[in-house]
């Protein structure tokens, strides 16, 4: 009897411990303090931890083992000028939710994510670039005659819940019906089978999406922009000088092709032509 | 306090907890029904449905209910063309009853099955001696019994479902949950009076209700 | 099981004919069902290969689902860590005598019972943040979340645990001198572990389960590495819905399994309140199943 019951307690215990050695290896992957900015981290370590999106093709998405898409390529120029070579960044993969905690925590050193620079955000971060101005437009089915968000009225849309686009179509668009997921890929299948009318979010990532193979042929973007998102670089609040570096390395990127490019590897695969960068854009990084 | 004075912020809140409401009742009919039934299949003499019973059983308790809902929306929805309603969050709030339906029939069949188990043998074989058939015994002899003893179980199922009623906002219906998560990310002053008003409504409603089942499962037991 | 039987008469001939006739009826009905839904799949083109051919890749499996599982076991065992470490500390709080210990544990155990995970996963990622002035990962969102309310189902399974001891025990603990420290871990605790041995592991698949919902704070479990993710590059959402279904199918009867193994084999005690003794029965419902048959998230 008692040695039956030592034997539960004790496979009571194991048990236990097991799950504990399981969940050892918590967060790691965070660098270290961090002090000197990205510029020292390069400089010493000659690693950066980059946040990107896994799930937007044409802009950051992971197809098994590699990241590839627009963004990916200015997070390699950026790393590049950094003195970071290619094999020595870690791609982090971030969504829109933990972008800013993953910078403010140090879990990642940049984020390059279709990020869009607004004055909430600069409050916890600070942010280089522009490198891209995207704008909220409607991904819809090819042969669909929805012309712009003026005729979304009694239309089904589809976004992300509580994302700025989603916000936007609420108070702009009211008669708009909305329905709302986590993510933009659960909306695309709702567009195929025709249960929502529309797909709305910025059209650089829209576009992304219609160039895929599966969907080649089937979705188009309307192309009539309806509001303007530029895309940051996000780095710690504190870290001015590896902001202004940023801005300096992209202004190198935007004079030396670098910039054209990256987008001909990537969004320009679809035919579209590399836009310009407009330099004197740049943001001040954070000086009043 | 200034969230609570807004009138948007009040109309959010009662219309959140109004659809856990809706979902929460239609489901927990749905659920009974099909809840008895299967331990009925469970029960009876036929293999076929014995094992129907045994799988339904098998997959719903062991898929999480995200899963199960996300099934309701994109596989009987968007794939198999099942449109409930016009309205968007009608048709939303349908296939959502219907995966919280399906998920809490696996529980409710489980609790009546063991509640068939606390009925004395004797009792089904005194049943089966003047010559009731098994519909008859269960439903005259068997059932009224472990009605008695599966009277706690479904206090905590009807706990539970009322609670898991909140994941049909993942699929876009605006309820408690999301509503309080917008109003976080809106008042970032005001968070913990935002969590205990939301948490509070729920603890209002469901700690009375645990104790009600529990003084109702005390007042029917069986005295053996 | 076997009393399942005894409901109706071992069939004669006349009910093996009926028998048989129900089985084919509802047989059909049932294939009918299923090919009807599997041919309108097939008209949607969900059988297509190309929505199923990344399961026959490699990276698929180690990029995407085996780090996604890896995820959530590791959320999961981590809740389950400190769920059982809450639930320890709270039944004994509430089995307490001073009052103003046993008290609030009841109420605390109450309340985060009651209130939905979602609310307090939701809570700890969004709304924490504002008060601690840092961001709190997705990780200890979701196990903070599992911890309060799996500790707390498990403080009021472990309380019933330690009431199902027969009283003489801890008297004549008492009787040779012990103290009520010493009776509790020496006498009460190591007898209750043993009898809430499956329970604990019937509550190990709810909270696996309720990982699933880790996603919506985009914690890279195996949901968002999956339907989100994976589906991003081939857009076959449903087949990597069906996959990650079959996945968690499988972990959870085994565990399942596992729970009714260990009942059996230390000898099916059930967790009983003696009637006079308990505040109400929702407690400490009959059957060991009463964390089994919480049917959470």
């Amino acid at each position: 009897m008692r040695m039956k019951r030592v034997a539960a307690v004790a496979a009571a215990t194991t048990l236990a411990l097991g799950l504990a050695a399981c969940g050892g290896d918590g967060d790691g992957g965070s660098s270290s303090s961090g002090a000197k900015g990205i510029v020292g981290k390069a400089e010493g370590q000659k690693k950066l931890v980059i946040g990107v999106k896994a799930d937007q093709p044409g802009l950051g998405l992971q197809t098994g083992s590699k990241y590839e898409g627009f963004d990916i390529e200015i997070a390699k120029i950026v790393a590049k000028g950094l003195g970071v070579e290619e094999g020595n960044i870690e791609w982090k993969t971030t969504v829109s939710a933990n972008r800013e905690p993953f910078i403010q925590q140090g879990t990642v050193d940049l984020v390059v994510a279709s990020y869009t620079i607004n004055d909430e955000r600069k409050q916890k971060i600070n942010f280089a670039g522009p490198y891209f101005i995207a704008g909220q437009d409607l991904l819809v089915k090819a042969d669909s005659t929805l012309a712009g968000p003026e005729g979304l009225d009694g239309k089904t849309v589809c976004s992300v819940t509580g994302s700025t686009p989603a916000k936007r179509i609420q108070s702009d668009y009211p008669k708009a019906k909305l329905q709302q997921f986590d993510s933009y890929s659960k909306c695309l299948p709702l567009l195929e089978n025709g249960q929502v009318d529309a797909i709305t979010t910025d059209d650089i990532i829209l576009a992304g999406y219609a160039a895929q193979d599966q969907y080649a042929g089937k979705f188009k973007v309307v192309g009539k922009p309806f509001s303007e998102e530029p895309y940051g670089i996000g780095l710690k609040k504190d870290d001015k000088t590896g902001c202004e570096k940023v801005n300096d390395i992209l202004k190198a990127a935007a004079s030396d092709g670098s910039y054209k490019a990256a987008w001909d590897a990537t969004l320009g695969k679809s035919g579209k032509a590399a836009p310009e960068m407009d330099t004197t854009k740049l943001t001040n990084c954070g000086s009043v | 306090m200034d969230v609570f004075t807004d009138p948007t912020n009040i109309d959010a809140y009662v219309s959140g907890f109004l659809w856990i409401l809706k979902l929460t009742g239609a489901s927990a009919v749905f659920a009974l029904v099909l809840g008895v039934l299967l331990a009925a299949m469970r029960v009876s003499p036929v293999p076929v449905l014995r094992g129907f019973g045994a799988a339904w059983v098998g997959t719903f308790r062991n898929t999480p209910l995200t899963l199960v809902i996300f099934f309701c929306y994109f596989g009987l929805y968007s794939t198999l063309g099942l449109s409930l309603s016009d309205d968007l969050n009608r048709n939303i709030y349908w296939l959502g009853v219907i995966g919280l339906s399906v998920y809490t029939a696996a529980f409710v069949c489980e609790a009546v099955r063991s509640g068939i188990n606390t009925v004395p043998t004797g009792q089904a074989e005194a049943a089966r001696a003047i010559g009731l058939s098994f519909a008859q015994t269960l439903r005259i002899v068997v059932l009224p019994q472990a009605t008695r003893s599966v009277v706690a179980p479904f206090g905590s199922i009807l706990i539970a479902l009322c609670k898991n009623a909140t994941i049909v906002g993942t699929i876009g219906l605006i309820e408690a949950s999301s509503v309080m998560k917008d109003l976080l990310n809106s008042y970032g002053n005001a968070v913990i009076p935002i969590f205990l008003v939301f948490a509070g409504t729920f603890a209002a409603i469901l700690i009375p209700t645990g104790y009600f089942f529990g003084w109702l499962a005390n007042r029917l037991a069986v005295k053996r | 099981m076997s009393s399942s039987s005894v409901l109706y008469d071992h069939p004669g001939p006349r009910a093996r004919i009926r028998n048989a006739v129900l089985s084919v009826v509802f047989g059909v009905g049932l294939v009918g069902l299923l090919w009807w839904i599997y041919s309108k799949f097939d008209e949607a083109g969900q059988w297509e290969g190309r929505l199923w051919k990344p399961f026959t890749e490699t990276a698929t499996w180690t990029q995407f689902i085996l780090p996604g599982l890896g995820a959530t076991l590791q959320a999961a065992a981590v809740g389950m860590l400190l769920s059982l470490a809450f639930g320890l500390l709270f039944a004994v709080g509430r089995l307490s005598e001073r009052r103003w210990i046993s008290v609030p544990a009841g109420a605390i155990v109450e309340f985060f019972r009651a209130v939905p995970l979602l609310l307090m996963i939701f809570f700890v990622f969004y709304g924490v943040p504002f008060l601690i002035k840092g961001p709190v990962t997705a990780f200890w969102a979701v196990v903070i979340g599992l911890t309060l309310y799996n500790g707390s189902v498990l403080a009021e399974a472990f309380r019933a645990g330690v009431r199902s001891v027969p009283g003489g025990q801890s008297e004549a603990a008492y009787a040779i001198g012990m103290r009520k420290s010493q009776v509790m871990q020496l006498i009460l605790l190591p007898q209750a572990a043993r009898a809430m041995l499956p329970i604990i592991v019937s509550q190990l698949v709810v909270l696996l389960k309720d990982t699933a919902l880790g996603y919506i704070v985009a914690y890279p479990e195996l949901l968002q590495r999956s339907v989100n993710d994976l589906s991003a590059n081939y857009g076959n959402i449903i087949a990597a819905a069906m996959v990650v279904a079959v996945i968690y199918i499988v972990i959870n009867s085994l565990l399942t399994a596992l729970a009714g193994w260990l009942e059996r084999r230390t000898g099916s005690q059930r967790i009983r309140v003696p009637k006079q003794t308990r505040s109400r029965t929702v407690d400490s419902t009959p059957e060991g199943g009463a964390t089994v048959s919480e049917p959470q998230g």
